[in-house]
């Protein structure tokens, strides 16, 4: 299980090297990165501040890269995800999706960050030219993730 | 029985976190909800809606027919918005 909450930035480089790093069964890595937009419903946005819940946060996250494993064969998976107060260009999550082939890595990778939009305990709050305000959820992400739930278990190979 | 307000709740309410003694007839998440409406116009505002009020006990997500009771952490907050 790698799963961290930090406030930190990550390096996306050095974390594939560190995954992959003498483990030759990896036939291929997916990346998937979250950045923060200066522009959010139409509104310009200087910066905004996540917050989660501590504990449960890492739990749901353990949970979702445990339901990938089990519907894909994984070398590694690696999530990273970011609280506290960002800017525009700044990095929010990283996922990592190791295995022996491609097909395994991209789905997985997609799965994750589907899951995680709708299941990980984390709220954000955006600061615009109209004030402070709280990100509302979005139907499109729970459909996003809905999607995952009447997908067949990957078939293997 | 700990309860925990998260994001615009939090806000809200005006708190983070709180322990408080339901009377005996609150047994459930949905029965918790309820009684804490009746704390004051801040709770009973921000729980007016509950779809949009998700619950989780002792960390992991739970329907409103839960189960609750003293020693639990009782967690409340709107639909995430993380990734």
């Amino acid at each position: 299980m790698t799963v961290r909450v930090q406030a930190e930035d990550f390096d996306v480089g050095a974390e594939i090297d560190a995954l992959t790093r003498d483990r030759h069964t990896i036939g291929g890595v997916t990346a998937f990165v979250g950045l923060v937009r200066e522009i959010a419903g139409g509104d310009a946005v200087s910066a905004m501040t996540l917050e989660h819940y501590p504990g449960m946060t890492e739990r749901q996250l353990e949970a979702i890269e445990a339901e990938a494993r089990r519907r894909w064969p994984l070398d590694d998976v690696l999530l990273v995800h970011r609280y506290g107060r960002l800017e525009p260009g700044d990095r929010i999550v990283l996922v990592l999706t190791a295995s022996a082939h491609r097909q395994a890595a991209f789905e997985s990778c997609h799965f994750l960050i589907d899951w995680l939009k709708t299941k990980a305990p984390f709220w954000k709050r955006e600061e615009t030219p109209q004030g402070d305000r709280w990100v509302e959820a979005k139907d499109s992400d729970d459909t996003a993730a809905a999607r995952w739930a009447e997908n067949p278990v990957w078939p293997g190979g | 029985m700990k309860v925990l307000y998260f994001a615009w709740l939090r806000t809200r309410i005006g708190v983070a976190q709180e322990v408080v003694e339901p009377p005996a007839e609150v047994t459930t998440v949905g029965g918790l909800v309820e009684w804490l409406k009746t704390r004051g116009p801040t709770y009973a505002s921000a729980l007016a809606n509950t779809k949009v009020v998700k619950v989780a006990v002792n960390q992991e997500y739970v329907p409103y027919d839960h189960p609750v009771g003293p020693g639990d952490e009782v967690a409340l907050f709107p639909p995430v918005t993380g990734g």
